[in-house]
């Protein structure tokens, strides 16, 4: 059965908020999967990297109703390797900071256990709140 | 030769022994480390929106130091910023490589630190210690080993940071060589292996523990079937995820047979024979006297 997808004004609008916000020029994408094969985190992701290339250039919101965009590390794979010398990480970047700017957590510092705390290094606990809090 | 050092928040605490085994071991080959006066910390991963500049500021505020320390004689025209630590050396380079592009940027930059006594002209160059290690030359290296390690299976873990984006590497992105250089120029056998650039976790360690000790897992196990007896590393969060995270894998996998995982620096230490003190093997998570005493190695 083929899926007819309606492209709106508001799908355009989301597009480009995540072109201007990523900087990168992600209709280029041509979802050949190199980065979803290169991702060492797709198999913890609801949705792979070359997906959520494909829904943001189709505009749909929804994207970030998966926790793909929070389980990427911006390990820097997929960018290394996109043969069309796109950045995914910045695109999830992008992503992360649509839900962030509107003073959305993804971490609650109140549910990580006492003793995890005493003992991370600042290095993973700075990265962290950087990377998931508003 | 004296060049500005730049510690970043884990090498005073946590990662203690890696920064006493690296200025140690820099002495013995005649690099003194100059920290940085007033430093602050670089906000440990880079600044990636497009319009977020302002996350830009920490990095770069830490190069002008660079450039007062040549204007008041602390260092002799030495632009060099020497970082140890893998986050802080992407996270500086990625921001002076951002504002040698975008030159409006750098303006928006030099005016909101209008307080600074020196703009920043981005003439300031970030550098890993192993690049200025390659740059002496890994023969001279030799020269300085007094304890042979040549009875130890060293697997090289680069992550990501040092290699990716290819533009700030120290090295080729998918085939690196220079930490087996290093390696066999402290006189130990460097191991090759698939997983040596593939990502630790990073952060996610904070809140999604579960993924880390899968990477961990997959990351370990590939360096012991790979012949590896002992695992090293340039970064605090990648020794904190599969060094102190083993005891969750083992949680998870109850097979899972223990491997330490030391920093470079310390194993170069060992090497130039310096003191217990200096090399700090009692700050690794799991410990790795055992290990080298079994291969006749005196710790």
């Amino acid at each position: 059965m083929i899926k007819r997808v309606k492209i709106k004004s508001s799908n355009r609008d989301f597009l480009k908020k995540v072109e201007t916000l990523s900087g990168e020029d992600i209709t280029v994408c041509d979802r050949c999967g190199v980065c979803t094969g290169s991702c060492p985190l797709t198999i913890e992701m609801e949705i792979s990297p070359s997906n959520i290339m494909k829904m943001v250039q189709l505009g749909q919101e929804d994207v970030m109703d998966y926790n793909s965009m929070w389980v990427c590390s911006t390990c820097n794979y997929c960018t290394a390797r996109c043969p069309r010398g796109l950045d995914v990480s910045k695109v999830t970047e992008a992503l992360r900071q649509i839900k962030l700017r509107q003073s959305f957590d993804k971490i609650d510092i109140d549910k990580i256990p006492k003793e995890e705390l005493r003992e991370l290094p600042q290095i993973a606990l700075i990265g962290a709140f950087r990377r998931l809090t508003s | 030769m004296k060049i500005p050092y730049y510690p970043g928040c884990t090498l005073k605490s946590t990662a203690k022994h890696f920064e006493d085994s690296a200025i140690e071991s820099a002495k013995k080959l005649g690099i003194e480390f100059v920290e940085l006066p007033r430093w602050n910390c670089c906000g440990v991963v880079a600044s990636l929106a497009d319009d977020d500049i302002m996350h830009h500021l920490a990095p770069v505020r830490n190069m002008i130091r660079v450039l007062e320390m040549n204007r008041d004689g602390l260092v002799k025209n030495e632009k060099r910023l020497l970082t140890l630590c893998s986050m802080c050396y992407s996270t500086l380079k990625r921001s002076n490589q951002r504002v040698n592009e975008l030159i409006d940027d750098l303006d928006v930059l030099n005016d909101f630190m209008y307080k600074e006594e020196v703009n920043y002209d981005g003439s300031v160059k970030i550098v890993h210690f192993l690049e200025i290690l390659k740059e002496m030359g890994f023969d001279k290296i030799k020269e300085s080993v007094t304890k042979s390690l040549e009875n130890l299976n060293v697997a090289a873990y680069y992550g990501c940071k040092l290699l990716r984006p290819k533009e700030i590497g120290i090295d080729n992105s998918e085939v690196p060589i220079i930490f087996e250089d290093f390696i066999s120029a402290i006189s130990a056998k460097p191991v090759d292996w698939r997983n040596k650039s593939k990502c630790c976790g990073s952060f996610l360690t904070v809140d999604n523990k579960d993924v880390v000790v899968e990477l961990g897992y997959s990351i370990l196990t590939n360096a012991q079937k790979s012949g590896a007896d002992i695992i090293v590393t340039t970064c605090p969060l990648c020794a904190y995820n599969l060094d102190n995270r083993q005891k969750n894998i083992k949680e998870k996998y109850p097979e899972f047979k223990e491997i330490p995982v030391v920093y470079f620096t310390q194993l170069m230490a060992l090497a130039f024979g310096l003191s217990k003190e200096v090399t700090g093997f009692d700050g690794n998570y799991i410990d790795p006297v055992k290990l080298l005493k079994s291969k006749n190695i005196k710790v």
